[in-house]
């Protein structure tokens, strides 16, 4: 234990990481710590029941299907996405380059009532979707547009850096060597990139589960059909169910858990792979 | 950067192997081009269009009733009071993990990005857990009269909470590539540790700390789930921007929400213009120092 950390000659050693501790113990380790402590207070029979209720199993599988239906879809598009962007010219390639980000920027109550007032019956899109029999607002649908709407720059943002670094020998070989340009996106770009559009298909997936603000509006929040999780523990909230919130809140936090350790390796993974090929 | 630029001016009309041909290339870009303008642009447009769709008097009156001033006045006071303490928490996290080595580092580094997997609704929940009525310090709390949960403290820890890792995550891996030596090369001249910080590292950092306070400030502003569930939704008190944005659409007040929406769409978009030009300054200065890769 005597070399818990290594020699070196600068200061602030101690005084950075004891901050560092402090700070993350009192804003984050010790009130994400209450969820589970409070939760003990129920036996684990009782816990099981609160989280295995229909209404509750309902609301996981909204939750999980339209996150990962939502990220799949980021996924193809997120690559044709940064495809185009790395390796194409064309107008406003810079300004729609920066408007990627917009999801992350802009809050997700603005981005939750702008979609339903598109999708609503009377909206820009609902108007020409509903005639056909799509409703979109107050449905799950709705919940699956906003969470691609929210989850739209995390597969482009993983995968353009990786696309951008590719090296062109690799592909100029592929083609001296008889592959067609398919071949060469199948057997040698899309291997490489792989690891990097997994990598973005879980932090949009992981982003989705838990988001709030940009659905309630558009889901249309009915039990059992249209209501996620996340809402699921608020309203057990403003019921004064505190027990049952914090034990929906505990699956959440072990989902986020698990969900953020994948994230770690596939990080790892997909660096290893990069720089094994340099 | 040249040496992609390059081999695009050879002349066109015959397909190169390392290349698709132009009808694959326009058709990729189309397909492209219409899934962002179908989920971001129309969007994006749309706050703004149907904001200003009565007319600029009933969105000037929305923006400038008291409640929605005293919304902007409370969003404001959370991401004043939030952002410094999450910057100072970055750079003192990032001293710690880029210039030195310790064990449980990756742990550390771990732990700092989990405020960004938990779900807003949970962020705010554990400090209800804290600080509500029915929590460990509720009592105590209660009995001094003091009232963190659904008011302006319970908004400003929330803030706090969601936006921890943004200014520590940009500074990790920048300082971390820059190395010690330089900071290394002060020591041995002599300069103190705060010397060494001002002069020889905040330098090299300023840009990438700009970039994560632009962040940290932009989801200080605009974050949805874990200040509602704290704050109660006390009109003129405990309301910030984006919850104005929901009581007024919950009214079917669609005009007014719009408009205040507009007000967090245009400070998305100023963020992102900032972001632009930090990015492009950042990819300046190792171009011109010669070490680009």
């Amino acid at each position: 234990m005597g070399t818990f950390r290594q020699h070196s000659v600068l200061p602030g050693f101690n005084l950075a990481l004891g901050f560092t501790l402090l700070y993350l113990s009192l804003i984050v380790l010790i009130p994400i710590s209450a969820a589970f402590v409070r939760t003990a207070e129920l036996t684990l029979p009782e816990f099981w029941d609160v989280v295995t209720t229909p209404r509750v199993l309902a609301s996981y599988r909204l939750t999980f299907g339209a996150s990962f239906a939502a990220a799949l879809l980021n996924a193809i598009f997120g690559l044709l996405v940064a495809w185009v962007l790395v390796r194409y010219h064309f107008p406003g390639k810079k300004l729609i380059d920066s408007l990627v980000d917009l999801p992350f920027a802009l809050p997700t109550a603005v981005a939750g009532i702008a979609l339903t007032a598109l999708y609503a019956g009377n909206g820009w899109l609902g108007q020409y979707l509903e005639p056909l029999g799509l409703k979109v607002a107050f449905t799950p649908a709705g919940v699956f547009v906003a969470l691609t709407f929210i989850g739209l720059p995390f597969v482009v943002r993983t995968v353009q850096p990786v696309l951008e670094d590719l090296e062109p020998e690799l592909e100029e070989a592929a083609a001296t060597l008889g592959a067609t340009r398919l071949q060469t996106f199948l057997r040698v770009i899309f291997p490489a990139i792989f690891p990097a559009l997994i990598t973005g298909f879980a932090l949009a997936f992981a982003r989705a589960i838990g988001e709030y603000g940009s659905v309630i509006f558009i889901a249309g929040n009915m039990p059992m059909i249209s209501e996620i999780t996340p809402l699921l523990i608020i309203t057990k909230l403003e019921q004064y169910d505190y027990a049952g919130a914090t034990a929906l809140a505990v699956v959440m936090l072990v989902i986020s858990f698990v969900l953020l350790l994948i994230i770690n390796l596939l990080q790892w993974w997909s660096r290893s792979r990069s720089s094994s090929s340099v | 950067m040249t040496a992609i630029a390059l081999p695009l001016s050879v002349p066109s009309g015959r397909v190169r192997p390392v290349e698709e041909s132009a009808w694959v290339r326009r058709s990729l870009i189309g397909l492209a081009l219409a899934f962002l303008t179908l989920f971001l642009f129309v969007p994006l447009i749309s706050v703004f269009y149907e904001a200003l769709k009565k007319g600029w008097d009933v969105y000037i009156a929305a923006i400038t009733e008291p409640d929605a001033v005293s919304a902007i006045q409370l969003t404001l006071t959370a991401a004043a009071i939030a952002v410094p303490l999450n910057l100072v928490f970055g750079v003192a996290a990032a001293w710690a993990v880029a210039k030195f080595e310790f064990r449980g580092k990756n742990l550390l580094v771990t732990l700092i990005d989990l405020p960004f997997s938990v779900s807003p609704v949970v962020s705010g929940l554990i400090y209800v857990l804290i600080f509500g009525l029915q929590g460990w310090l509720g009592p105590w709390l209660a009995e001094h009269d003091i009232k963190i949960i659904f008011a302006v403290p319970g908004i400003v820890l929330a803030t706090i909470f969601v936006t921890v890792p943004f200014i520590a995550r940009e500074l990790i891996p920048l300082m971390q590539s820059q190395g010690a030596e330089e900071e290394e090369a002060a020591v041995v001249l002599g300069a103190s540790g705060w010397q060494i910080f001002f002069r020889v590292t905040l330098p090299n950092i300023k840009w990438g700390l700009l970039y994560g306070v632009i962040l940290c400030n932009a989801r200080a502003m605009g974050e949805f789930g874990a200040v509602s569930v704290v704050s109660g939704h006390i009109r003129g008190s405990t309301n910030t921007l984006p919850l104005h944005v929901e009581i007024l659409y919950n009214e079917y007040n669609f005009a007014a929400a719009f408009a205040v929406a507009s007000l967090l769409a245009l400070l998305a978009l100023i963020t992102l213009a900032l972001k632009t030009i930090v990015e492009s300054k950042t990819r300046e200065k190792p171009e011109t120092a010669g070490i680009q890769e």
